[in-house]
């Protein structure tokens, strides 16, 4: 089984971070992974990606043209990543922003409120970590017990208190998928 | 620690394996996009552990310059930089080659000319592969494809600049630097000791120790005939470096039809290429040149013997592809086929410019 | 008296450094870089360090300077010793390590590197001759040349409009926290070379006692790119040279820099 995914969206929305802890959670799964951010002077504001893939068997091309799994948080990257989605393949995106809806038909699309979501949190860091949990609850690609281990893995000590929060964030974004 | 599977950047690996080899130096400066190579560093404090010196320099020329002042010493010192300030050093790591010092140098590549792009690049190709800097001299130039070579490469490239007295380069580039994957670091290996150094190393500077007679490296030598003779000493070495350390990797090369030629992240795109065709029923082979200087010609010869053609796929606009029409004599359809500006191909893309230039010509 | 009664070592007053090579220099006579390369020789000798010193040469008329001193050099590309000698140090901190620079290498090629091996405060001694003109290239515009002064490159005198102004740069080293001594000295008289040795001894001893940077700067006579005798070089040096490069101790921290 081969994940290819693509997460985009602004910068600061947590999109290099959150493709991150899905690596790691591979990891943690003993999964074959890579993560390949587009990097640049558009670190803070400007559109960002991030391209993961999870895999059982060994990865070839880090580049990638088309993904099984596009994930997308603003308009911009909808419009950008739309055609690349492959035949039966799932577009993700946050409803917030979003005024020119996708319109193709061989693909399943997953409209989430996550923006929405993460004001009932009343958290803006948990944004990332809502629409993970949406994604793995659609491709559970990886085990939320694994995220969790992954969390505790990358994140500082000193922050290990947030995980619970992170955890119900998981559990939000599972719960947007109707 | 021994064998623990971890998750990191390219630059980042290249940092923690010259660590774990017991490097005694580092001394580099910032360019996007190879800056967590000396982040990493000043992270990791390994002053503190084992006892590595890291200093940031004013300038790429004071970088290779802090290299060259320390490889003379004998120790196992290092630089990483990008394609503009590897520009900046090419003075440096001719007087480098000109004195057989070992050193690693580590060129992660962006787009040029110029200030160009951060994006990875190719480009810098004939830069590290036929002498950047002035003279006749030639580099151990390795190409990883993976975060795992990274880290694999810098004992290489340590290891055979002793041995051979020259300087190694690893020739990356942003996509592999900036790329984080699994990757399992080398033990960690204590440095030298200053004693080590001076057996291993009895023409080094570092004092006369036992009023031994006096060491001088320099490169300077006005006498013609001495000049000549030093030169014919350097090509010695470069026709053993040659006769010895060509690497390559050969995938699906025996009934393939078609060869990719491609190296760093270009040999990661080609392979899924390859893995296309080949569900298409298109037998495609890859030649991966691990070293990129000696170049592997008769690997390649060997490999393309029943082919119908090559595809040479770089991110430039031909540079990899003079060697291998060299090696295989022109003896079949060679194409080339370049992205740059810090663009870099697809695998479909690649599998389309594959059938047009060869399959359905 | 014969001969060889004068000769009997008891009657030894004074011998050339055992360091110093027995083979002819290449330095003009008059040139100053001989008797630098002396004291360098007697003070290294006389510390007893010889087994910890690493000297770098220059590019410049000093290039060959490992030709002439019998300790372990490393020769640099144009205006990088200080480079050089920041990886030396840091990397074998017990030695003694200095650089012997001209004022086309340290101040005009290599001011970089210069300016900040000094800032950093590396524990390293530089000497830097000044003589206010390219020696070895055959007499053309230093940094450090004097208004007025006629070179190869200047051939109807330095002009500010043209060619700016000559460069002190030791005063502008003096003021970094990074040096902890720094002087002006010459080697044209006897009592001046006496100086000029007390100076680079305490630079040798501020490097092996690792308590900054220190800069010798020798304010130097060329006579053969002055075009002048080598008495007239030295008039000449005392009346141009020094009201531009006036001799004397510029900061001397005894404790060493702040760290």
């Amino acid at each position: 089984m081969i994940n290819e995914i693509v997460i985009a969206g602004f910068g600061g929305q947590g999109v290099l971070s959150m493709g991150k802890i899905l690596a790691y959670s591979g990891l943690m799964e003993d999964k074959e992974v890579c993560w390949l951010p587009s990097y640049g002077p558009e670190q803070r504001g400007g559109t960002a990606n991030v391209t993961v893939i999870v895999s059982d068997e060994r990865i070839s091309s880090p580049v990638l043209n088309t993904y099984d799994v596009v994930v997308v948080l603003n308009q911009q990257s909808l419009d950008k990543f739309e055609s690349k989605v492959k035949p039966g393949g799932i577009l993700m995106y946050d409803t917030y922003g979003i005024h020119k809806k996708p319109t193709r038909t061989d693909i399943t699309v997953y409209p989430i409120d996550a923006t929405e979501a993460t004001i009932e949190m009343n958290n803006s860091k948990t944004f990332n970590m809502i629409v993970l949990g949406a994604l793995l609850h659609v491709r559970p690609m990886v085990t939320i017990e694994s995220v969790l281990k992954a969390l505790k893995k990358t994140l500082p000590e000193r922050h290990h208190h947030l995980i619970p929060l992170n955890e119900q964030a998981l559990n939000k974004g599972a719960s947007l998928i109707k | 620690m021994k064998d623990e599977v971890t998750l990191m950047k390219g630059n980042e690996a290249l940092a923690m394996a010259a660590i774990r080899y017991g490097a005694d130096a580092y001394f580099g400066y910032p360019i996007t996009p190879q800056s967590e190579v000396l982040e990493k560093l000043e992270e990791e404090m390994p002053w503190d552990t084992t006892g590595m010196v890291v200093l940031q320099a004013e300038s790429e020329v004071a970088a290779i310059n802090m290299v060259y002042g320390g490889a003379m010493t004998g120790k196992a010192v290092f630089t990483s930089t990008s394609s503009p300030g590897f520009s900046l050093m090419q003075e440096g790591v001719s007087y480098l080659a000109a004195s057989e010092v070992p050193a690693l140098l580590i060129n992660v590549q962006r787009g040029g000319p110029g200030l160009g792009t951060i994006h990875a690049s190719q480009a810098d190709y004939f830069q590290a592969c036929k002498g950047g800097g002035h003279g006749d001299y030639r580099m151990i130039v390795l190409a990883p494809s993976s975060v795992q070579e990274m880290a694999d490469m810098v004992a290489l490239g340590f290891d055979l600049a002793f041995k051979y007295r020259c300087v190694s380069m690893i020739l990356a580039d942003g996509t592999i630097g900036q790329l984080m994957e699994k990757v399992v670091l080398p033990e960690q290996r204590p440095r030298r000791t200053d004693e080590e150094i001076r057996k291993q190393c009895p023409w080094a500077v570092n004092g006369r120790k036992g009023m031994r007679p006096s060491n001088v490296v320099t490169s300077l030598e006005l006498d013609d005939d001495k000049m000549e003779e030093n030169n014919w000493r350097f090509q010695a070495t470069y026709r053993e470096i040659e006769k010895n350390e060509t690497r390559c990797e050969l995938v699906n090369v025996e009934d393939c039809d078609y060869l990719i030629t491609a190296f760093g992240t270009t040999a990661r795109i080609a392979m899924k290429t390859m893995e296309l065709a080949r569900k298409e029923g298109i037998k495609v082979g890859l030649f991966r040149p691990i070293t990129l200087w000696p170049f592997p010609e008769k690997q390649l010869r060997e490999a393309a013997k029943n082919v119908k053609g090559i595809l040479c796929v770089e991110l430039n606009a031909g540079q990899m592809i003079e060697d291998v029409k060299l090696a295989v004599e022109c003896k079949m359809p060679v194409e080339h086929y370049g992205r740059f500006g810090g663009n870099v191909p697809t695998p479909d893309e690649l599998l389309n410019v594959l059938k047009e230039k060869l399959i359905n010509k | 008296m014969e001969m060889n009664d004068i000769i009997k070592p008891e009657n030894k007053v004074y011998s050339a450094p055992a360091l110093l090579n027995q083979v002819h220099m290449h330095y003009c006579p008059g040139c100053s870089h001989g008797v630098v390369h002396k004291l360098v020789a007697q003070v290294i000798e006389e510390m007893g360090v010889t087994e910890k010193a690493v000297g770098i040469s220059p590019v410049g008329c000093a290039v060959f300077a490992y030709n002439y001193i019998d300790i372990d050099w490393e020769e640099a590309p144009h205006g990088r010793a200080t480079a050089l000698a920041t990886a030396v140090k840091r990397l074998w901190p017990e030695n003694l390590v200095f650089t012997y620079q001209g004022d086309g290498d340290f101040s005009a090629i290599g001011t970089c590197e210069s300016i900040h091996a000094c800032n950093r405060g590396e524990n390293i001694a530089i000497i830097f001759i000044n003589n206010a003109i390219y020696g070895m290239t055959g007499g053309q515009m230093a940094p450090t040349t004097l208004l007025g002064q006629k070179t190869a490159t200047c051939p109807y005198g330095r002009r500010p409009d043209l060619n700016g102004y000559p460069l002190a740069i030791t005063p502008l080293l003096a003021q970094l926290d990074g040096t902890c001594y720094v002087t002006r000295q010459s080697v044209h008289t006897p009592a001046n070379v006496r100086k000029a040795k007390a100076a680079l001894r305490k630079a040798f001893e501020n490097s092996i006692n690792c308590k900054g940077t220190s800069v010798v700067e020798i304010v130097s006579a060329c006579n053969t790119g002055w075009k002048l005798t080598p008495e007239k070089a030295n008039k000449w040096m005392e009346e141009n040279m020094f009201a531009k490069y006036p001799l004397g101790d510029l900061k001397n921290l005894e404790d060493g820099i702040q760290r």
